[in-house]
């Protein structure tokens, strides 16, 4: 199913994906998606429908059981996984339900991990992007505190602004509001739709709350790992001069 | 610092109590392996620097390796002779001035002539059978350290009296006798002499201590009832180590049978090797156990890690770095252990080194021991490649990690 606007940044291309076993499991099930540039969308679909598992397709960190993932123009059904890990360090960005922010380190080392594995920068550029990425997000005051100092939407913005670390241009998203309250979720639902309005990134966000979903560009449901609809928002006519 | 070492120090810094308790089990194997080694190297040194010192490097003896020939085998090459006595021969090594002079030109160390005899010493009703050495103590002093071994008088005190002796310290308590006292001397070869104690020596040696007797040459010669006669040149090199060596080449120049202090203890230096052996198992047998516990911690690490483990690689770190992150905490506790080890090796050794005690088989009142840096550098080295191993499976494990397993389960 297509739909996408502008160049096709990710693009899932009959996708299936089995968990083998005695009684084999159907995850997703040819599934075909085209993602753009600058998108903001939405997977949704009720519990077990295969949402993350889609993501995590999308995301390289799961192999197709058949089926072609492209990210960037490139297949990658026959990257090894360093190439499959240096792919998701440059060109994706991970934002998971829970925050998972490495406990031991402060929220500036937490953002400052995907760029220090990528080596891409100085020491001295990663902080002062590090910092960058943190104060637009509004956690000047935190970044010298651990996880555990932090409320959950800080945590989550946090994570966010991890997810940036290295500019990746795609970011995705598993439930990424939740675990959070609903003003927290507000502000992390703004933070991403301005990653895509302001910063011009591709958000893929999976949600299981359809109020957020019908406020991104297209939604795509899911039921038993297939895609049962795709739903793009009416664009909202400009004002008048 | 790198981002692998950065985490790995991290994750062993912020689980303080584990990590101490995989460093103190690092650290108490190295240790004690430190300890055991001084111990059984410095007691092996000094039981052979007692050896060294209580006999002459080579003795060079009037006796022949092998049998002479006789005179129709040495005439035709496929006589063969049997059942027949040796020719009788003058005892003694011919010559040995010559001899003498020919080995001081190339031995490195010096060389003494003696006259070996066996007696039996008669002192208050009781006999004594011991092994009497004529020595020049001018010469003495360059070939063996008796010398230094003298405990009452000195071994110029042999030119005090005519017919004087030094005994071991050991026999002259045995026998009762004092310095001053007389006592009998007589050989097989019939001589009979009634000779001074004038001095007492103590070699460590219990059986030298209590069987060998000193007397000038020229009173040697009489009790072997042979004037002239030189039956053993006494061999001191000044490297130990190279009597073997030196005691071959003498025996190949002058025919006579030379024995190396190496070979005369042949049996005792061959189990000294199978000493080291069951020392370096030991030793080896406590790092080990030892590297348990980095397994344990590396393990438990991983484990609780799993989650953690899995955002690295979603987030695109690779295999080969994770593996390195768990690695490196292996390491870092193996360096750990290692140094703290170092430590209490040294203070173990001082500690033991400084317990007085009385033993009735050494003459030392403290335990031999020996610093050697070489000690420090294998048990350092054990403890890093045992812990690595140790931290090898566990981190190969965590590196395999699939992380849509841990996240699945965590959301």
């Amino acid at each position: 199913m297509n739909g996408s606007a502008g160049r096709v940044l990710v693009e899932a291309r009959g996708v299936t994906r089995i968990l083998p076993g005695i009684v084999p499991v159907t995850l997703v099930h040819d599934v075909d998606l085209q993602i753009g540039d600058n998108e903001f969308l939405a997977i949704t679909g009720p519990s077990g429908s295969g949402k993350s598992s889609l993501l995590y397709l999308l995301g390289l960190l799961d192999m197709p059981t058949t089926g072609e993932v492209v990210i960037n123009g490139r297949a990658t059904s026959h990257m090894d996984e360093d190439e499959r890990a240096m792919t998701r360090l440059a060109t994706l960005g991970f934002v998971f339900q829970f925050h998972f922010l490495l406990p031991e380190f402060t929220a500036l080392e937490n953002v400052m991990l995907p760029m220090r594995a990528l080596g891409a920068l100085s020491a001295a550029g990663m902080r002062a992007r590090g910092e960058m990425l943190l104060e637009s997000l509004g956690l000047a005051e935190h970044m010298g505190k651990r996880p555990d100092q932090m409320s959950g939407g800080q945590r989550q913005r946090v994570a966010v602004a991890r997810s940036l670390a290295n500019e990746p241009p795609v970011i995705l998203a598993d439930e990424p509001t939740g675990s959070l309250d609903s003003q927290s979720s507000e502000q992390v639902f703004r933070m991403l739709r301005d990653l895509v309005d302001i910063r011009k990134k591709t958000v893929v966000a999976v949600t299981h709350d359809l109020d957020l979903a019908a406020r991104m560009d297209r939604r795509v449901h899911l039921m038993d790992g297939a895609i049962v609809s795709v739903t793009s928002r009416p664009a909202i006519p400009a004002a008048p001069a | 610092m790198s981002l692998t070492l950065d985490i790995a120090w991290t994750h062993v810094r912020t689980r303080a109590r584990q990590t101490l308790v995989a460093v103190a089990g690092v650290a108490t194997g190295v240790g004690f392996s430190i300890m055991m080694a001084s111990l059984m190297v410095g007691s092996q040194e000094d039981f052979m620097r007692q050896l060294i010192d209580a006999l002459p490097h080579v003795a060079v003896s009037d006796e022949r390796r092998e049998p002479q020939l006789q005179p129709a085998e040495l005439a035709f090459a496929a006589a063969e002779v049997h059942g027949l006595t040796p020719e009788r021969r003058r005892r003694g090594i011919k010559n040995p001035m010559a001899i003498m002079a020919a080995l001081a030109a190339w031995v490195p160390g010096a060389v003494a002539p003696s006259t070996k005899t066996q007696a039996i010493l008669r002192y208050a009703g009781r006999d004594y059978s011991a092994s009497v050495v004529g020595i020049d103590p001018h010469r003495e002093r360059h070939v063996s350290a008796l010398p230094k071994q003298m405990r009452l008088g000195t071994l110029a005190s042999l030119f005090t009296a005519s017919n004087a002796i030094v005994l071991g310290d050991r026999l002259l308590e045995k026998m009762g006798a004092r310095i001053g006292s007389n006592i009998t001397v007589q050989t097989g070869e019939g001589a009979r002499i009634t000779a001074q104690v004038v001095g007492t020596y103590h070699s460590g040696v219990r059986q030298i201590d209590e069987s060998t007797t000193y007397v000038l040459v020229k009173t040697a010669q009489i009790l072997a009832q042979q004037t002239g006669l030189i039956n053993e040149l006494r061999v001191r090199v000044r490297d130990p180590l190279a009597a073997r060596e030196v005691a071959q080449r003498i025996e190949r120049e002058t025919g006579y049978k030379s024995i190396s202090w190496q070979e005369a203890h042949e049996d005792l230096l061959s189990s000294f090797v199978i000493r080291n052996v069951i020392m370096y198992t030991v030793v080896g047998a406590i790092l080990l156990v030892a590297s348990f516990g980095t397994y344990n911690i590396i393990s438990t690490i991983t484990n609780e890690k799993a989650r953690d483990i899995a955002i690295m690689k979603s987030l695109g770190l690779r295999e080969r770095m994770v593996r390195h992150i768990f690695e490196l905490e292996a390491l870092i506790i193996g360096l750990a252990g290692a140094l703290a080890g170092f430590v209490l090796g040294y203070l173990l050794c001082m500690a033991l080194g400084s317990i007085e005690f009385k033993s009735p088989f050494m003459d030392a009142d403290r335990l031999p021991l020996v610093y050697e840096p070489l000690h420090y550098l294998i048990a350092g080295l054990v403890a890093l490649v045992s812990s690595f191993i140790a931290g090898y499976a566990p981190a190969r494990k965590a590196a395999r990690l699939y992380p849509v397993d841990i996240i699945r389960g965590a959301t």
